[in-house]
């Protein structure tokens, strides 16, 4: 009787563990779909050549979302030439050169790091950063694309700095003693041996962080001044801008549920997601298809 | 024969010298930020901080007063996303590292978790706002929040859980199975005992994350002034990052001070979360037995 009894309970809460497996792709059809839903009617109702034009200006019903999309590419290519170098770099330290006690203070900052929400860099940005930067470089206003860029470096830092240190440690150890075997130093061998053989994982890293720094939000909306211009030259990086993200959080408190400007707004997270998916998506492609050829050449 | 004739920059000694030096700086200028950060947060907030800025309802337009329904509409929150998001995201992880095959669909539900974790935060909020506060009329509230916090914290919380399962060693299945346990008694009284501590990390981690952000809560449950404590899970809220948010960029003539004190106490949050993942670390590797 009790073993029956057993039976049905551990069916039902298999069942309910498939359940909740399976939760996590209707989660993403949901969203794709309210996003779509909502986003769509822009199509019919702004022309499509007006919505990539180059003007956003949408009490006057300019819903042009390029300067938008350049925004956000702008910060974000920023923010790589900011943290791709010094993530990579740092994570090389933590998992090749670093002694314990090093390690032991780099990786809960870098943790620390990462779980410092997005406003209280935003806030610091405004207080300290962007004074700092038109005074130092004697702009009219200190909140422009580069102090996102930086404020917006310092959030990628940790994604691709663990991300990076895990592919260094799962080289395999015999690879460094076979290197070091061979007579070289160990310097030679992180360059000449783990960085290679880390090479996709450190990828990964990279695209990772950069799919963060689209995705950012708070940080972008409060230093990079917000002003939706087209980016004419190199020296937009001292003026300010506006990314996608920014325009959907301050706008969207603000429009009428259902009106074109609502529209719009969702059109543009679709675009986001689509970005950030082909970002995370190739960033996942990159370390499995690695991972199946390691696994070839060992078995 | 040719000369071998030693480049200058081939000396591989040296090179070794010079690069652990240069990345040795490198690391350490990464972190120095986030040292200057706290020290100079809590340097500049502990002035403001005293009981009644904690426990006080803000007055005259949040320009004095204190911040208590931020800190309990943060607390709520971050409890709201826990109820949801735990649960699923621990039985999610059970799935893919316990029972799942090594299939199609199982790929299919690596991929929508990558995606997950990847959509920003902002785009979140749209969603909780078309999903949670229109299509299920649940309004701005807490709940609409905690929901839409919650689906955003399930990658992380899925993640780290599965990792913590995957570590417990084969044989500890194997012999708990050879015993006559079913897999679900494997499972409960074998393998998440083990994986606990890695659990409980993810679980923080994530909910500490939840507890920050803005984006999500702008549209489906962060209120900008609410001078009295939510009474239901229907009620919007104030939330600390949200406030934060006001304080330094909404409201003219705000006092330094107050702004001041925002940002220590939600930074004390994320320190304090992060001091807890510390010591359930420390306490983990100090007791683990394989």
């Amino acid at each position: 009787m009790s073993a029956n009894k057993l039976k049905t309970s551990e069916k039902l809460i298999t069942r309910g563990i498939q359940i909740s497996g399976y939760s996590t792709i209707l989660f993403v059809l949901m969203i794709l779909y309210f996003l779509i839903a909502q986003g769509l009617p822009a199509l019919t109702e702004v022309p499509l050549k007006d919505l990539f034009s180059t003007r956003w200006y949408p009490i006057e019903e300019y819903y042009g979302i390029l300067p938008l999309i350049l925004g956000s590419l702008v910060v974000t290519v920023g923010a790589s030439l900011v943290a791709v170098p010094l993530g990579v770099l740092t994570a090389i330290y933590i998992a090749e050169i670093a002694p314990h006690w090093a390690k032991e203070i780099l990786k809960p900052l870098v943790e620390l790091l990462a779980g410092l929400p997005s406003v209280v860099l935003g806030f610091l940005g405004i207080l300290i950063l962007s004074p700092f930067l038109r005074d130092a470089l004697h702009l009219p206003t200190g909140l422009t694309a580069l102090t996102g860029s930086l404020l917006l470096g310092m959030i990628a830092v940790p994604t691709i700095v663990s991300i990076s240190e895990d592919a260094l440690n799962n080289v395999p150890e015999t690879y460094r003693t076979g290197s070091l075997a061979l007579g070289v130093t160990r310097w030679q061998t992180i360059w000449g041996v783990t960085i290679p053989a880390a090479r996709s994982g450190i990828l990964t890293a990279i695209m990772l962080g950069i799919g963060r720094t689209i995705g950012e939000t708070m940080t972008v909306m409060m230093v990079t001044g917000n002003a939706p211009v087209m980016p004419g030259s190199l020296r937009v990086i001292f003026m300010p801008i506006r990314t996608m993200t920014a325009t959907i959080a301050s706008e969207m408190g603000e429009v009428a549920s259902g009106s074109s400007h609502y529209h719009v707004l969702f059109f543009i997270a679709v675009v986001l997601f689509l970005f950030t998916m082909i970002v995370n998506i190739v960033a996942s492609k990159i370390s499995s298809r690695h991972m199946k050829r390691s696994e070839r050449i060992l078995s | 024969m040719q000369k071998y004739k030693k480049p200058l920059f081939f000396n591989p000694k040296l090179a070794e010298k010079i690069g652990t030096v240069a990345l040795t700086v490198v690391a350490f200028l990464t972190v120095a930020p986030i040292i200057a950060i706290v020290v100079y947060i809590i340097y500049l907030g502990a002035p403001a901080i005293n009981w009644e800025f904690l426990t006080a309802m803000p007055r005259d337009g949040m320009r004095a007063g204190g911040i208590w329904p931020a800190v309990i509409g943060t607390f709520y929150l971050t409890i709201g996303t826990g109820i949801f998001a735990v649960p699923l995201g621990v039985a999610a992880a059970i799935y893919l590292s316990e029972y799942a095959g090594d299939n199609r669909l199982t790929a299919l539900i690596r991929l929508a978790i990558i995606n997950l974790a990847g959509i920003p935060s902002v785009v979140y909020g749209l969603f909780g706002l078309g999903l949670f506060v229109i299509f299920l009329n649940f309004g701005t509230s807490i709940l609409s929040a905690s929901l839409t916090l919650s689906i955003m914290t399930l990658p992380v919380i899925i993640s780290t859980t599965e990792e913590a399962l995957r570590a417990v060693p084969q044989s500890f299945r194997v012999v708990s199975t050879s015993l006559g346990a079913t897999k679900w008694q494997t499972i409960r009284r074998v393998v998440l005992p083990q994986a606990l501590p890695g659990i409980l990390t993810g679980i923080v981690l994530g909910l500490e994350r939840a507890a920050g952000e803005t984006a999500p809560i702008l549209f489906t449950g962060a209120a900008f002034f609410l001078p009295r404590l939510p009474n239901s899970p229907f009620d919007a809220t104030m939330a600390l990052p949200y406030h934060l948010y006001v304080v330094s960029t909404q409201v003219p003539g705000m006092p330094i001070k107050i702004q001041y004190g925002t940002v220590l106490v939600l930074m004390m949050f994320v320190l304090i979360m992060n001091l807890i993942v510390t010591l359930i670390r420390s306490r983990a590797r100090a007791r683990r037995q394989w």
